[in-house]
């Protein structure tokens, strides 16, 4: 099919080659599950169990909140050990809401598995709740909940349903040996979804590196005449949402906009695969395929792994390091996140554990800038990033904003070719959290200034009420004496008229 | 529990540093300078050392008073880059004074004044180049005849040390005009241009760098597959060499064909003076030039007209290093006004809109504060 170039890009060493022969083997139970509460964009997850109890292997931990939210389920049966506080699968390390749960080792559904359906007999509403039901978020690591972008389709007109296979991120191989190995169970997800979405037409796209993945793909969408299988460019950041798209059908979404806008909603294969496990067995989202690579791990492999599992299992099942790393990342070497320890548990999200060595990870002094402009050519969103870095440097963040701070999509592209080695995504992320920060205080000022003027004007509104009611009561009292008094006089009056009269 | 400072992505980096720049920077010099020391002996070879080893020192000094680490910054190779492009301007038997002169107008007033590698505005090597013409008018524009190294005109090693560092050059012995000061010169004697070309110009010299020059600029061949390998390596970009080329042949062609007797030809401008050297290797220094594509034509562009305008109508024959100073002063300018179109905006600026949008922009309202940007990789 007819492919459109995109902006900019680079071509970082794939390094797959260490786990793309790798089949995908089940990591044995571990022997406690941290499960948080937030493992998605939205509100977190309330726990609807308590310490002691005994679940079954696909049982409601915890139930979603509000619109955009996602439940979490128990991955195995066992019992709850704690409903608490654990050490977050992100880069700071502070503890979020978790439940521990210690697998008994049976791996029980309870009375036999939850019942098969044919989902093409369901109304499209029905796909997204149970979409929903299952706890199922967008895996390729942006972790929004699926169901919201299965609905769409009430605000959008849509027409297309594109399936990221992209993979662009070097080292990781999770969606590729899915690809592989699960081909028909992840075509089905895909037509699952697309029958949610009400479209026609739906396009996969998968990077030329991944041959045989694409290979299984199109036999298993041989039946499917709507389905089309898309060889991309391996460039970096081809499974951008946004320049997938724009490769595949040639339009740019609008700034600030979502693909829907365009007609195009975006989904993970691993997703595909997981709305196919939620809609075909009713099982809900319970474990998720991760690439555990790098230069420090003796054994690289693709694992499947039961969400809540801490990250030190996998990493010993892969024979452990071999040196201590200079990085440990969650997700790929481009976008991924430094964790703060190997404790941290596995949620929805993290496709990748990279174990990388003072070599890989390039962790040299910084330069001063050349203004060499390589980042103004390899920025995917035609951004400059040495001036934004400029204007960050020196205080003025609204500048950093006027040269596109808000519409970087932080994939690193820039910091990846600087011949000086300069830090740029850190210049962008710290701006952009500042500037979050700065919103928020402004809004909370507003907030306690208009709580303030609120307050000032109910307080003179009572005392005004008060100063009225006062003022009613002594004419009332004014009026009652002055009325007592001519009815006095008016006795008085009679009186005296008696007695004149009499 | 191991711990680590939460640095952001990319935690992988391009086989890429500022000293692999230079470096192949260097190399994409070392042809034509080479050719440049072949034809003009042992004075020019000493002059390209000194003026290089003059740069080294100014660069050490400067560093050191700015308290900066002396050995990192001078490994990055920047300081030898700006030596050896200047001296590759110089003729090539000028006194050692004036590299170890341009040197410190280079490096210290060009460059480290305004804080080191990175932030100049101008480029140092034509910074000093410019000064030296203006101070030294007559040592900047002496230039000799080839004389081969090995052959009997050459100056041996010795007398090669003498032209350098003793009492210079018998000047009226050895001097010989430029193609473009002669042409210059004759057509202020109204000699008609054809007749005075014809003693200076050749085609084969021309582009072989046979002819009187400055060390390294007059092999056009030379400096032309410097040029190419800079543009392979993706060192540098078309655009500025390709756009400050193309405005003087374009210039040069129109004037030529209204009148030939007092315009030179395309070829000329093309093959002679340091047009080539400056289009791909002085105009497109990384620092100072505008850093868009459409920029860098915008940069390219001024650079070719007004060496055009300075070669014909001004008083010096040659304005690679004017005019490529004066819109190095508008490259904050053309930074400022000439971007990239942000993806998904307008040029200018606004977000793209499309006929066929959402069905119901009210409905959309709930969403639009939580963006779903699924950015899975």
């Amino acid at each position: 099919m007819k492919l459109f170039r995109i902006k900019g890009g680079v071509h970082p060493d794939g390094n797959k080659g260490r786990t793309a022969h790798a089949a995908i083997e089940d990591l044995p139970l571990p022997a406690l599950l941290h499960i948080p509460l937030q493992q998605h964009i939205g509100s977190p997850a309330a726990p609807v169990v308590r310490r002691g109890d005994q679940v079954l292997k696909g049982q409601l931990l915890a139930h979603s909140q509000g619109m955009i939210s996602a439940p979490v389920h128990a991955p195995t049966s066992g019992r709850i050990v704690g409903v608490g506080n654990y050490p977050a699968h992100h880069p700071s390390g502070l503890s979020v809401h978790t439940i521990t749960l210690q697998p008994d080792g049976a791996d029980n559904w309870g009375e036999g598995e939850p019942p098969r359906t044919d989902p093409f007999t369901l109304a499209p509403e029905e796909i997204a709740t149970r979409v929903a039901a299952a706890g199922i978020v967008g895996m390729g690591g942006a972790t929004f909940p699926s169901a919201v972008k299965l609905n769409l389709r009430t605000r959008y007109s849509l027409d297309t349903l594109v399936i990221n296979g992209a993979e662009c991120e070097p080292y990781l191989t999770c969606d590729d040996r899915l690809m592989r190995e699960q081909g028909v169970a992840v075509i089905d997800g895909i037509r699952i979804m697309a029958y949610a979405l009400g479209v026609g037409r739906i396009v996969i796209g998968i990077e030329n590196n991944k041959p045989e993945a694409q290979a299984a793909m199109r036999a298993a969408a041989k039946e499917f005449p709507e389905i089309e299988v898309a060889g991309l460019p391996a460039r970096y950041p081809m499974g951008s949402e946004k320049h997938l798209v724009q490769t595949l059908t040639g339009v740019e979404t609008p700034a600030r906009g979502l693909t829907a806008d365009i007609g195009v909603v975006v989904h993970n294969v691993a997703t595909a695969y997981a709305v196919h496990d939620a809609l075909r067995y009713g099982r809900p989202l319970l474990s998720r395929v991760v690439t555990v690579s790098g230069g420090a791990v003796r054994l690289p492999k693709n694992l499947r792994v039961l969400i809540g599992t801490p990250v030190e299992d996998l990493i010993s099942y892969c024979g452990g390091l071999s040196e201590s790393p200079a990085r440990l990342i969650s997700g790929g070497p481009m976008m991924g996140q430094p964790l703060p320890g190997t404790r941290v548990p596995v949620i929805k999200g993290s496709n990748g554990v990279l174990a990388l060595t003072e070599r890989e990870a390039a962790n040299e002094e910084s330069m001063p800038c050349i203004r060499c402009a390589s980042c103004v050519k390899a920025c995917p969103c035609g951004l400059v990033p040495l001036e934004m870095a400029n204007y960050i440097r020196s205080g003025d963040l609204e500048g950093a904003v006027g040269y596109g701070l808000m519409d970087c999509i932080s994939c690193g592209s820039c910091a990846f070719v600087c011949p000086s080695n300069i830090r740029l995504v850190q210049f962008f992320n710290y701006a952009k959290g500042e500037l979050t920060a700065r919103q928020r205080a402004e809004h909370q000022q507003n907030e306690t200034r208009r709580l303030a003027e609120a307050r000032t004007i109910r307080l003179e509104r009572q005392e005004q009420a008060k100063r009225e009611a006062m003022a009613r009561r002594k004419k009332a009292q004014a009026e009652a004496k002055k009325a007592k008094e001519q009815a006095e006089k008016a006795r008085d009056a009679a009186q005296q008229s008696v007695r004149t009269g009499s | 529990m191991m711990t680590q400072a939460p640095v952001s992505g990319p935690h992988a980096h391009g086989a890429i540093s500022l000293r692999r720049t230079m470096l192949l920077v260097m190399l994409a010099l070392l042809p034509a300078t080479l050719f440049g020391v072949y034809i003009y002996g042992w004075p020019a070879l000493n002059l390209l050392v000194v003026t290089i080893a003059s740069c080294l020192i100014v660069e050490a000094a400067c560093l050191s008073i700015a308290g900066k680490p002396v050995g990192i910054y001078l490994m990055d190779g920047s300081a030898i880059l700006t030596g050896w492009l200047l001296a590759m301007t110089l003729p090539p038997w000028a006194p050692w004074w004036i590299g170890v002169v341009g040197a410190v107008i280079a490096i210290g007033l060009g460059k480290q004044v305004f804080g080191g590698i990175g932030q100049n505005l101008f480029n140092p090597a034509m910074v000093a180049r410019v000064a030296l013409l203006i101070a030294f008018p007559l040592e900047m524009t002496t230039f000799v005849a080839p004389k081969p190294l090995f052959t009997d005109s050459a100056p041996d090693f010795m007398q090669g040390l003498a032209i350098t560092f003793g009492h210079g050059l018998q000047v009226d012995a050895v001097s010989s005009a430029t193609t473009l000061g002669y042409v210059k010169t004759e057509l202020g004697r109204n000699t008609p241009l054809d007749a005075a070309l014809a003693q200076v110009f050749d085609f084969f010299n021309g582009f072989s760098g046979f002819m009187a020059g400055s060390l390294g600029e007059t092999s056009a061949v030379l400096v032309l597959l410097g040029g190419l390998f800079l543009l392979y390596r993706r060192i540098i970009s078309w655009h500025i060499p390709v756009a400050m080329i193309g405005s003087i042949m374009l210039l040069a062609g129109l004037f030529h064909t209204l009148s030939p007797e007092h315009y030179a030809g395309p070829l000329m401008h093309l093959l002679s003076g340091a047009t080539l050297l400056g289009a791909f290797f002085i105009a497109t220094d990384l620092v100072t030039s505008p850093v868009t594509a459409r920029g860098q034509i915008v940069f390219g562009a001024g650079c070719g007209i007004l060496v055009y305008i300075i070669r014909t109508w001004a008083n010096y024959p040659e304005g690679v290093a004017f005019a490529v100073m004066l819109m190095n002063a508008l490259t904050p300018l053309i930074d400022h006004y000439v971007r990239p179109r942000v993806y998904g905006r307008d040029r200018r600026g606004q977000p793209l809109v499309y006929e066929t949008a959402a069905k119901d922009q009210v409905a959309k309202e709930p969403i639009s504060g939580q963006r779903a940007t699924e950015a899975s990789k």
